[in-house]
This record gives structure tokens, sequence and C-alpha cells, in this order.
């Protein structure tokens, strides 16, 4: 690359400096695109806080009366007790992960040690077209296949004639397909390739001498994975888990399709519910600008937006303690 | 956990599974380990091709050179021409405010930036975006653009908004590329005389081309596939049957004004699902998604190939 | 020195858009200047429409063609009707554009009143969502009547009927089973549109009496009419409350067990003698007297071919006469 020299142009990088560099015009060109996301995110966050907090300082509510389980909007003292939706949106997300995490781990260590050239030019290709794949095709796929396959499951003859679950899944409420599961099936394949994706950088930066290393002392391959790779690596899974955990946390639409979205927290795992994203999905469109149950789904994506600030938070603080020890 | 890792190369005596020769149960559970990698990776071509296969049977007899070209009927299955074309007319308006925009920024972040607090307030600007709801983005672009300024839904007000949600991805792309150029290059250039904005727009620019190009296909990939951003500020409705010749951007009648309502192709998919009526709504959902993941596909294959020519030839000359 | 120019620069900017929020969410609403009081009441304001339209009524009516582009949003429940006369508008009077958004009612409102959309789309009275103030300052226009239909997965066999008791007693909660109401033994799936919805709103109101439906396992809440008919079909037991609109589409009405309420069938002609009750007014809001494209288009919209043709084939009621 370095003989590229003799490429140059070399007439244009002798000229004389124009006026305008000299008066440092590129570089400051060049700071506010940069300095542009800023004032992007300042407008955002000042927005969505003074969107959020509506609740509080115009229809005064308490903080108490918000992180409470009691939503109950058309009452005649209306209540926007959140605390259904948060929980929900923890349940939903740590279902996807608990999905997601072993599998995208498994595909990171398959593209990062097991494969050979042929298998990764196939697979990484793939990883990258799902992440193309918007997530209106992922809850269209999730609400003609997914939700009416989990419901003949539940509802199909081996399954019911089952001595203790056939009895559980009989139950009511157990028949719908519109389920936790479902939303946490949903995500998982979403979020499967940002897990991928960051834990496979994290195992490619480990030094290639500690597995020659390890290997040398005769050590299978497998030993190395789980003695050296992973702990060695583990915080930059982390950090994989804490982006997927993000994305699953504020995806919306697909989530809402499948869901449910009955507003009370479920019993079991094939039972509907509900989320931030899929009750502001629901309700913004009918509810007018200015009144409290609006304001309430303000509040609510003033969480989100807390939630995500938080993750990037926790990001840094997990790379920083990687990079300091 | 990282310290493990530091200690191995001092001591190997510190973790005894790794001494000696591998026992028989060791081998075997390295031989199940690799078929369950395997098994992964496998999966994950297996659901890819199974949702390609789904779409590929579900648009079978649907798509077709008059499903692009045709306007939406009620009666007939008819075609996507108009929401295809805002899909492909909002891209455009993004990236024509993304790209130099992204560019510019990925320029300050790879070459100018140095390490102080402004450089991370950007990062954490740039970071908290991309991690930043979609559906957030969208409320915000539809109390900004569509109800405060008096907009209404217009394809500037969706363009917008989809910028704020890319921006970021296109800034730290754009610095990737512009940092895999070795710093040799600079120098060389530095030793003939150049200045360092000379050096940057003839020589660094030149060669991180390949990597911005991918970066730029990425980011149109990603939002030619967003619907929940647009949902609150492009519109959500059929579109009119398109003038083409109609060149007048200031009308709103116009297919290329950004003063209009633009429902895209993702958002159509959405609103066919929620409140589509006719006997033909299932299949053309199932054959606007087709054509939906064949773009994607395309964008992906593009970058790729798009990157690897290009690499090549500038390496070659 | 430039430096902290730049900051200063950047942190002015975000302090201009904390005042444009301010003054835009937290400043007292300015009531528009309305030149005619807005009718209290539908009567009332079907009256107005009805005294606006007296002059189509000639022998030959003629569409008032005006050109320009309006563009409406709001109740996806009426957006089929406005969507198909508004491109039966347009095809008669090539110069005019009117882009029908959807989005739910209460967008409607909102953008209407915040003066983003010419045309707001209600399935409820603006003064049930809207401030005193601001609901007077929108101008009511009636133009159809819409009906809902209680419907079921087609496995509920042998029941066609529900009275206002059964409706009630599924919906809060007390019958859980089929059976109970003649049907097969089956669990009853609710599926409910979202507490804020307008469907939801009338139904609660005029067959439920106001009583709090039940919540929980057995629930499901979806937001639209679309993704209602797709669960309704793929579970087993499952009941809701859709458009006639939607029940009516070729598509779905052979997928669906559309039930009688208190034995009258659910058909328009039911909705216009009022013998079916679960049916209210289509309102379309204007801020202010409607003025040019917005008014000749709402006149078309109580003219003779909506009227006539349209609203029957979208399966909507007339405004009654």
């Amino acid at each position: 690359m370095a003989s590229l020299t003799s490429a140059y142009p070399t007439s244009k990088l002798r000229a004389k400096p124009g006026l305008l560099e000299r008066l440092d015009l590129p570089r400051r060109v060049v700071f506010v695109a940069a300095a542009s996301m800023i004032i992007v995110v300042a407008m955002l966050m000042i927005f969505i806080v003074w969107q959020g907090t509506q609740l509080f300082v115009k229809d005064g509510y308490s903080l108490g009366a918000i992180f409470d389980a009691k939503w109950d909007p058309l009452a005649d003292t209306p209540e926007f007790g959140i605390l259904p939706f948060i929980l929900g949106t923890i349940v939903v997300t740590a279902g996807a992960l608990l999905i997601s995490t072993p599998l995208s781990v498994g595909v990171a260590l398959f593209l990062s040690e097991v494969a050979p050239k042929w298998a990764k030019s196939i697979v990484q290709p793939a990883l990258e077209i799902f992440v193309g794949i918007p997530s209106v095709v992922w809850g269209w796929l999730g609400i003609t296949v997914l939700v009416p396959f989990l419901a003949d499951t539940f509802n199909g003859p081996i399954v019911i004639s089952l001595p203790i679950v056939g009895t559980i899944f009989s139950m009511p409420g157990f028949l719908t397909g519109f389920s936790w599961l479902a939303g946490s099936l949903v995500l998982s394949i979403m979020v499967l390739p940002t897990i991928t994706s960051v834990s496979y950088d994290a195992f490619r930066a480990v030094p290639q001498e500690l597995r020659t290393g390890s290997l040398a002392l005769g050590t299978t391959r497998w030993q190395m994975i789980r003695h050296i790779l992973i702990p060695s690596a583990l915080s930059g899974v982390l950090t994989a888990v804490v982006l997927g955990m993000t994305r699953a946390a504020g995806e919306a639409l697909a989530v809402q399709m499948v869901i449910g979205n009955s507003p009370t927290l479920p019993e079991a795992i094939t039972q509907p519910m509900t989320t931030l994203t899929s009750q502001i999905t629901l309700d913004m469109g009918n509810t007018v600008f200015g009144e409290p149950w609006q304001d309430a789904l303000w509040t609510m994506s003033l969480v989100l937006l807390v939630i995500s600030i938080t993750s990037v938070v926790l990001v840094r603080v997990i790379n920083k303690r990687r990079m300091g020890s | 956990m990282t310290a493990n890792a530091g200690s191995i190369g001092r001591s190997s005596g510190a973790k005894p599974s790794l001494k000696g020769k591998a026992s028989r149960g060791s081998i075997l559970a390295d031989r199940a380990a690799t078929v369950v990698l395997w098994g992964t990776g496998a999966l994950v071509l297996l659901i890819l091709g199974s949702i390609i296969l789904h779409f590929a049977m579900a648009a079978w007899g649907v798509v077709s050179l008059s499903f692009i070209l045709d306007n939406p009927s009620q009666t007939t299955l008819g075609g996507i021409m108009p929401v295809l074309w805002n899909s492909i007319y909002m891209l455009a308006l993004t990236m024509l405010i993304a790209v130099p925009v992204g560019l510019l920024g990925g320029i300050y972040m790879a070459e100018y930036a140095g390490d102080n607090i402004v450089t991370g307030a950007i990062r954490f600007a740039e970071e908290s975006i991309s991690s930043v709801p979609s559906i957030v983005v969208g409320l915000f672009g539809l109390i900004l653009f569509v109800d405060d300024f008096h907009w209404g839904f217009t394809a500037l007000a969706g363009a917008l908004a989809l910028t704020f949600f890319n921006l970021p991805l296109m800034t730290r792309l754009s610095e990737q590329a512009l940092r895999a150029v070795p710093q040799d290059e600079r120098s060389a250039s530095l030793a003939l005389g150049a200045t360092k904005w000379q050096t940057i727009r003839h020589v660094v620019v030149p060669l991180a081309i390949p990597g911005l190009i991918t970066g730029v296909i990425l980011t149109a990939g990603r939002v030619f596939g967003e619907a929940a951003v647009l949902l609150f500020t492009a519109g959500i409705g059929t579109p009119p049957h398109y003038n083409f010749m109609n060149l007048d951007i200031t009308n709103p009648t116009s297919p290329w004004s950004p003063f209009r309502p633009a429902t895209t192709l993702s958002v159509y998919i959405y609103k066919l699902n929620s409140e589509g009526l006719g006997a033909f709504k299932n299949q053309i959902v199932d054959g606007s998604a087709a054509i939906l993941i064949s773009m994607v596909l395309i964008f992906n294959l593009g970058a790729r190939f798009v990157g690897r020519v290009l690499s090549r030839k500038l390496t070659a000359s | 020195m430039i430096k902290g120019t730049r900051r200063f620069g950047a942190l002015a900017i975000a302090a201009a858009m904390f005042a444009a929020a301010c003054s835009s969410t937290g400043a007292t609403p300015t009531a528009e200047p309305t030149d005619t009081p807005t009718p209290a009441t539908p009567a009332a304001a079907m009256a107005s429409v009805a005294a606006s339209t007296a002059p189509v009524a000639t022998p030959a009516p003629t569409t008032n063609c005006v050109t320009g582009t309006i563009t409406t949003s709001g109740s996806t429940a009426l957006q089929p009707l406005i969507q198909d006369a508004a491109t039966a508008y347009a095809a008669e009077c090539p110069g005019a554009t009117i882009t029908v958004n959807g989005g739910g009612s209460g967008t409607g409102l909102s953008q209407v009143l915040a003066g983003s959309v010419n045309i707001g789309e209600s399935d409820v009275l603006a003064n049930t969502k809207l401030a005193t103030p601001d609901a007077n300052s929108l101008v009511d226009h009636v133009v159809c009547r819409q009906g809902w239909i209680v419907v079921t997965n087609l496995d509920v066999t042998g029941v066609t009927n529900l009275t206002t008791q059964q409706n009630q007693d599924i919906w809060t909660g007390k019958d859980t089973n089929w059976n109970q109401v003649g049907g097969p033994d089956l669990p009853i799936v609710l599926i409910f549109r979202p507490a804020s919805s307008g469907t939801r709103a009338t139904f609660k109101k005029l067959v439920l009496n106001g009583m709090t439906e039940a919540t929980g396992g057995t629930t499901l809440t979806l937001d639209t009419n679309g993704a209602v008919t797709t669960a309704i079909t793929t579970t087993k037991g499952a009941v809701s409350v859709i458009g006639f609109s939607y029940y009516n589409d070729p598509t779905n009405k052979p997928l669906l067990n559309g039930l009688q309420l208190d034995g009258t069938d659910a058909t328009i002609a039911n909705v216009g003698s009022g013998t079916y009750k679960l049916a209210a007014d289509g309102n379309l809001y204007t801020k202010g007297d409607a003025t040019g494209l917005t008014a000749a288009f709402l006149q078309y919209m109580v003219g003779p071919e909506v009227q006539g043709t349209i609203i029957p084939k979208d399966s909507y009621g007339p405004i009654s006469k």
C-alpha cells in the first residue's frame, strides 16, 4: 500500500493551502458534523424528559403512583401505574436473552474457532441479512407462523395427553399462542446478530498466543475455549449481552404483534402480557396530545430512554474495567 | 477474569485441567463441543433458509413485473409501485443528509479528535442514539416536525427522523473506514509538504472509499426496512396515483416533493396487517415482504461485492 | 476561545429547542377564533351539515370541484370510507389531492387541533377526549353511521346470538366457557381493543353499560381490526368486536362467526332503523369552519355519491335524514 505514494496527486498535495484552509475551515466543518450528534441527543433527551415529566408536573401524579401496579386510565380518578409494563419489558427481554445468549455465543465461537473459511463465508453474510430483516417482517412471520404454531402445539393431542403437562396446558389461557414465549422467541432471533457479532469481536481480540500456548500444553480445543477463551473474552461477551438487551427492550412493532398485550403480568410463559413499547404503540394513536393518558405514555418513553442510556453507561463501565485490569 | 488469562501465560500450573495429555473423556467432550458449535452455525443457516424459502413460496405467483410497477388496487392484486417508490425516495432523501454529515463527522473522529471531553461527549452521544429505541425517535419526530413545525406527515419529517437514527452508524462506519488507512500513507503525504486537509482529501478519503461505500450500503439497508420511526413521521396511508411528470418539488402532489406524506414499503406491510382489506391482502403482504427481504439481500451482497472489487482495484494500481 | 464559543453555540441551540418544547407544550392552548359556534350535539352537527348540503339536492347533482391538497388523519375504523371517497373525488376532480392517513382517533383530534392536518377523523366525540376550549374550537361534521359486530372463531358452533346480558357476563369474566351461553365446551378467549380505542369505548358504553371488563390470563388486547381478525381465526374460542367494513370483507367473512346482538342481525339496514344498537356516528373534525377543498370534500362526503354508493359498498350506514 505504501508504494501508492507514487500515485499520489503530487501537484494537489503541493498546492498552497487555500484561504478556507488557512482559516481552519475544514477542521471546523468536520467538527460541526461530529458535534451535531451531541445536539441531536441533547434535543432528544430534553424533549423526552420534558414530555415524560408532564405527568408529574402538570397532572400532579406522584412518583409512587407511577411506580405502582395499578393501570386504569378509564377510572374516575385515572391510575397510571406503569410497573406491569416495566416488569413485562424485563421478563420478555430476559426470556429473549436466555434463549439467544447461548446460541449467539455458540455461533460466535463457531465462527472464531471452529469454522473453516468456506463455512465462515456463508454464516457471516447470513447474520448480516438477519440484521437487515425489518421488524415488521419478523412481526408478520410471528403472527402468521409462530403464534399459530405455538397455539397448535399447546393444544395438540400429544401435549394434552401428557400426564401433568397436559393438565396444565388444557387450562384456559394456555391456548392462544400470543404469549410471553412468542415475544421472547421473536426477540431472541432479532438480537442474535447483535450478540453474535460483538462476542465474535471479543473472541477475535484474545491474543493468538494464548490459544497456541494452551494447545501446546496438550489441552483439547474445547478445554482451551472453556478455560482460556471464554474467561478472557467474558467482558466482551457481557457487553454483547447488554447491547442485545437494549435492542430487545426497545423493539416495538414485532413484539406488539405477537405478545397479546394483556396489561397484567403473566403467570406462565404461555400467557399474554405487555411491555412498555407495545403499550406505547397501542395507545399513542388513540390518545390526544396533552391528556394525562398520553403523558403517561411519554413517561414510559422516558423509562425506555433511561434504560438505553443506562446500558450505554454499563457497557462503558464493563469496557473500562477490561481496559483497566 | 482477565487476570486469569494473564496468569496462564506465566504459570501453566495454575489450572490443573490444562496439564498433561488430554484424557479420553476430555476428547469426547471436545468432539461433542465441536458438533454442537457446528450445529449452531447450521441452525442460523437453517432459520435464514427457511425464512427465505417461506417468503419465496408465499410470494410465488404474487411477485411479478406488474406487481412491482402497478398502482395498488382494491379489486385485483394490483401493485406496490408507489410505496416502493416512496421507500427509494425516502432512502435517497435520508442518505442525502446522512452521508455527508456522517462522512464529515467520521473524518473529525478519525483525524482530528483529541482525547478530550468534547470527543467523549460525541462518543457518548453516538452510542446513546444508536441504543435509543426507534419508537422513541419516531415519537420525537412526531412532536418536533409533524406537530411543532406544522409540517404534518411529510417525507422530510421522516427522512430527518431516520437521519437522527442512522447518523451514528454512518459516522462510526466512516470513522472505521478512515482509521483502516495505514498511518504510513498520511506520513508520506505530509512529508511531500501537503497540509493535513490536503492529505485527508486527496490521500486518506480516496483510500478509504471501499470501506466508506460498504458503510453507506449497510446504513441504506437499515434505512430501507425501518418502520417504527416512519409510522409517526412520514404517515401511514394508501398513496395516491403519482404523476411522475410533475417535477415541481414544492407541490405536495408531486412524487418528487419532500413535503408530502410518503408511506414506505415496510410501513405499508404494517398498515395492511393492521387495517388491510380486500381479497388479496395477505398475498400483497407476502409479496411486499419478499421484495423487502430481496432488497436487503441485494444491499448486503452488494456492499460486500463493491467493497471487494474497489479494494482490489485500489491495491492493484 | 474558539472552542468555548462553539460549545456555547451548541448549548444555545439546545436551549432554543428547550424553549420551543416549552412553548409548544407548556403554554395554555390558544383557542382559535371560530366564526360559528360548534354544534353541541351530533344531531345539531348533522343539522348543520344537512343545511350546508341543501344546494346539492338539485335534480342533477354535480360535484363541486376545488383544486388543492388536503390531508386527513385519524380513526382507522373510518379510514376505508374516507380513502374510497377521497379516491373517487380525486378521480372526478383532477386538481384535487386528498391524502388519507390513519393513526387513530386521538391522533386525528390532536393533529387537526394542532393544524397539522385539515380533517381529523374520530369514532368518538371530541369533547370526550379534549379539554372543553379545545373541543369547542373544532367543528364536527357527521358523515356516516358505523356499526360493529361481535365475532367469534368458527369453532364456537351453535352460538349465533348473544344478548346484552350474555355479552356483559362474557366480557366481565363472569362466564368463561362457551357452554354457559349454549355453545361447545370451550374456554372463552376475550380479544379486546386497546382501552383508548373508539371501538372499545363505544362497546363499553352501548353494550356493557360502563361495566369493568375482565383482565388477566385469558384476555388479549390487539390494536387493529386486521390484527384482531387474524387472531380470531387462529385462536380457539376467541371472541372480539370489529367494524362492519372489516367483517364484510370477502376474505374475512368466511373465517368469522358473526353474532346477532339481542336477536338483531348486524346489518346496515338495522343500524339505519335504530334496532341494532352497537353503532355510532363517524365524525370528521375541522378546526373552525371548513374552507376551500376541505369544505368541498366534506360536502361531497354527505352528497349522493358517497352516501348512496360508496357508503353501502364499504358497509357503513348513511347519515340519518
